[in-house]
């Protein structure tokens, strides 16, 4: 087969305040037509800049050097007018997040229609036959009709779709999707990885897919390089690699890819009552001047006992954060009962819920912005204990500080660092040492692993299973991945659009689901393993 | 090293090390053009050949409308003071009704923006709308009124400065209400203030220790353009006569006010010196102003281009290759 691109020895260098930074070093690729080549490696691996070289998107600030040869034009030598053409008829891109790859003003077709124009003398009306053309192509219904919307009427997965449209408008020889599912839920994700497949398969494109997710590789990819720190470290075929790793970062990397095994745990037992109770519970967004409230969450019932962990699962808009940020006191009650630490949150005041935030715990989602900038870890993981009163000042807690820092393994130096001199994964670690600092009878984590690599994601959970069996605090565990719930929870609360869709033991609920939703939820999560997701694949067409 | 760093840090040194290009001649302009107006107003009464308020010397009085010569560089105004020793001094009442106005400014105004985003509700609207309303008077004319209420017709030196900083800070507080109260409300969205509240701070606690420092980035800079606004505002309110006495201070805007009819009888020496001096200051501060925002922002931000080659980079950072050094292999 012909190479649709071919990269030799491309070396890319970016200008910043800090110096240099060195961040493709000597890669060397190529892709074929008719396939899907899979770069994986972790944030900062260099992965995304190889893959935006392929269409001289790379900004001011770097210098490159090496060929990339695309349908037989070397990328690097091309003038802007050079790139312009390029782009869209050669190589075109899938970004990661589809909302903002849209412009809300236009309509979808318009928009596709544009791509068109540029490239080319087609009047209006033959480019709205081929923008309808296109959209039916990539499976948006009656696409003579939505043609006019504008994307804000588009569901994700359909808005994903467009974008796909509008790479593929002047059949390119290569589609670079950047990360194309990672903003999209586990069962849309399916159908937009299917899409995908189809077009490679009847199209004949070739495509570049940048992922951090190994079920995402194992379910399309034909091929995989994996890159460590700007270099390639192993190129083979999919089976292969997942069968025979060669380099040892590969090894590491399959082996932190969390699986969904189903693993029975016992839950503790305890003679108190629950720590959070919630009977009927409601709570609602103030709708705009004249629209009524938005029910985020309809009526939920669930309870956490002291030393459990209940995994609440759920795709986005399922109200799941919503329910963690209620029993944090961060968003008000509006209807039914919850019951956290003994207190009525319908209607609490938070002067009297005060004195029982020493009880509780939060681990945010994104560690980047739940640090307070200007001071050291440390004076953040005081926080607080002067806020209670068990510290006077930073000096004063720095012992206690000390400890806990090294309860989650981050030696004491790093106390004295801020928290953008920090990896992500050392700032969650930290930020798990500030919520246990009181030692709570509650943790709630939301999301805390989405925004880590998976390497890092693997060394975090394990941390938080051992801190979790040495202090035996209970936990409410929200996240959208259901083998981190696997490796974690004693029990499960599913959510779908606000209501519970399946709650129990995490083994039933995983392994014997009983609910449509929870098991269309469990099939759309890809095996990191090529040859299962092939057979899942089958079993689910036939 | 820790003071070479400190020093580093410092917020005009570590961009003019981070600029390159245009922007830092811009930059260096600014500070040059700032840095003689400091000058000046420091060490005016070294500097200045007479007083400020000054009408006879040991040879009788100076004269009126006299051309420059060697006794009086730039010549005397037509109340018979000397040009040049009133421009300098000029510098120094400037400088005082900066410091004053923006410092003024600074502190009302964070503290409201901080008020008005962080609690919301209706202390954040009464405090919007009466910023909107105080917007919308034209600046000039409120600081008129303001000037008038505060001075009562008395103009020495401190009233006439303070009538001038406070009405110049009327008209500021609101822009640093507006853009403290933007940061706050977006800060306060962030996690770290969420977890704050989760541990259970206390409101004033989150505001001072945790909001408050991260809302002040675009301060400096407000208050660069602020200052250079602060010139042309006094010496606004000087030339319609709402300013300072020639008796209290030397005053631009009065100079050039007392100059207009000199103009037409072709005497340049009273309105041209002053005139530029007001032009030269608020060019000088604004360019800083200016070149803080650029270089403040990355997208804007001109940079070295990086080393041709990464191999050249390489070279760069190793020792010289032995046959330089004259080994033969």
């Amino acid at each position: 087969m012909a190479s649709a691109v071919e990269i030799n020895d491309l070396d890319v260098t970016f200008v910043t305040d800090g110096g240099d930074v060195h961040a493709v070093r000597g890669v060397s690729l190529d892709v074929r037509a008719g396939e899907v080549l899979a770069i994986v490696g972790e944030s900062g691996s260099g992965k995304t800049v190889t893959a935006r070289s392929i269409l001289g998107l790379l900004p001011e600030t770097s210098t490159v050097r090496g060929a990339v040869v695309v349908d037989g034009t070397d990328v690097t030598t091309l003038d802007a007018a050079g790139l312009r053409r390029l782009r869209g008829e050669k190589a075109a891109m899938v970004f990661q997040e589809p909302s903002t790859a849209l412009n809300p003003v236009f309509s979808v077709g318009w928009q596709l229609a544009e791509g068109l124009r540029a490239h080319g003398n087609v009047s209006k009306k033959e480019a709205r036959r081929r923008a309808i053309d296109m959209l039916r192509r990539v499976g948006i219904p009656e696409p003579e009709r939505r043609v006019d919307d504008y994307p804000h009427q588009f569901s994700g997965g359909q808005k994903q779709r467009v974008v796909i449209a509008m790479a593929l408008a002047l059949d390119p020889a290569v589609i670079i999707a950047d990360e194309p599912t990672t903003a999209l839920d586990v069962t849309v994700q399916a159908e937009i990885l299917e899409l995908l497949r189809t077009l490679r398969d009847e199209e004949g494109t070739a495509i570049v897919l940048i992922t951090h997710n190994m079920g995402v590789v194992a379910d399309l990819a034909d091929r995989v390089a994996v890159m460590l720190e700007g270099e390639l470290v192993e190129t083979a075929r999919v089976r292969e690699l997942f069968a025979d790793p060669q380099h040892e970062y590969t090894r590491r990397l399959l082996a932190a890819v969390p699986r969904l095994q189903v693993s029975e745990r016992e839950a503790p037992v305890s003679e108190t009552g629950p720590l959070v109770k919630a009977e009927g519970l409601v709570i609602e967004y103030a709708g705009r001047f004249g629209r009524n409230a938005f029910q985020a969450v309809k009526g939920v019932d669930f309870t956490l006992s002291p030393g459990e962990v209940v995994g609440l699962v759920g795709e986005s808009g399922s109200g799941k954060t919503t329910i963690g940020r209620a029993i944090a006191g961060l968003t008000p009650v509006a209807g039914g009962s919850l019951e956290v630490l003994g207190m009525e949150m319908l209607g609490m005041k938070e002067r009297r819920f005060r004195p029982l935030r020493n009880q509780l715990g939060f681990v945010f989602q994104d560690p980047a912005t739940s640090f307070n900038p200007l001071l050291t870890i440390a004076q953040n993981v005081a926080e607080p204990l002067i806020v209670h009163g068990l510290a006077k000042n930073p000096v004063d807690a720095r012992g206690k500080v000390d400890e806990l820092l090294e309860a989650v393994q981050l030696s004491g130096s790093y106390g004295d660092r801020f928290p953008h001199e920090l990896s992500g994964g050392q700032r969650q670690r930290a930020s798990l040492a500030r919520a246990l600092a009181l030692d709570p009878k509650l943790l709630i984590a939301d999301e805390p692993t989405s925004a880590l690599d998976v390497s890092v994601q693997a060394k975090v959970l394990e941390l938080f299973g051992e801190l979790q069996e040495r202090f035996g605090f209970a936990t409410l565990f929200i996240t959208h991945d259901l083998a981190v719930v696997d490796m974690l929870a004693h029990k499960v609360v599913v959510l779908h659009h606000g209501e519970i869709a399946e709650s129990g033991p995490t083994a039933q609920v995983l392994g014997n689901p009983k609910d449509d939703y929870t098991r269309r939820l469990i099939a759309s999560l890809p095996v990191p393993d090529p040859v299962e997701q092939a057979a899942r694949r089958a079993a689910a067409r036939g | 090293m820790a003071k070479n760093s400190f020093f580093a840090r410092l917020p005009v040194i570590r961009q003019l090390r981070q600029s390159v290009g245009l922007q830092r001649g811009m930059l260096v302009a600014g500070l040059v053009l700032t840095g003689i107006f400091l000058i000046c107003a420091i060490f005016a009464p070294l500097l200045a050949p007479y007083e400020y308020n000054q009408l006879k010397g040991a040879d009788g009085n100076f004269g009126a409308q006299q051309a420059p010569s060697a006794a009086h560089l730039l010549g005397t105004t037509v109340g018979g003071y000397d040009v040049l020793s009133r421009v300098i001094w000029g510098a120094q009442t400037a400088l005082m009704v900066i410091i004053v106005a923006v410092a003024l400014s600074v502190v009302i105004g964070v503290l409201l923006g901080l008020l008005s985003g962080y609690l919301g509700g209706w202390v954040d609207r009464i405090l919007v709308v009466v910023a909107d309303a105080i917007y919308a008077f034209p600046t000039l004319l409120l600081a008129i009124v303001a000037a008038i209420a505060i001075s009562g017709g008395q103009s020495g030196l401190w009233p006439g400065v303070m009538a001038a900083a406070v009405s110049i800070t009327v008209v500021f507080v609101p822009q640093y209400l507006r853009v403290v109260r933007a940061e706050v409300v977006r800060v306060k969205a962030e996690a770290f203030v969420e977890s704050a509240r989760v541990i259970g701070a206390s409101n004033g606690r989150i505001m001072f220790r945790h909001v408050l420092r991260n809302s002040t980035r675009t301060l400096p800079l407000i208050v660069t353009l602020n200052a250079s606004e602060a010139i042309a505002t006094l010496a606004a309110l000087g030339f319609l006569g709402f300013g300072i006495e020639p008796t209290a201070a030397a005053e631009w805007g009065y100079d050039l006010n007392k100059s207009i009819s000199d103009v037409a009888a072709g005497i340049w020496w009273t309105a041209v010196p002053p005139g530029l001096a007001i032009v030269l200051a608020v060019l000088g501060i604004t360019l800083i102003g200016e070149s803080l925002n650029d270089l403040a922002d990355p997208r804007l931000r001109a940079r070295r281009r990086a080393s041709k080659t990464p191999a050249d980079a390489v070279a760069a950072t190793q020792p010289v290759a032995r046959e330089d050094l004259g080994e033969v292999q």
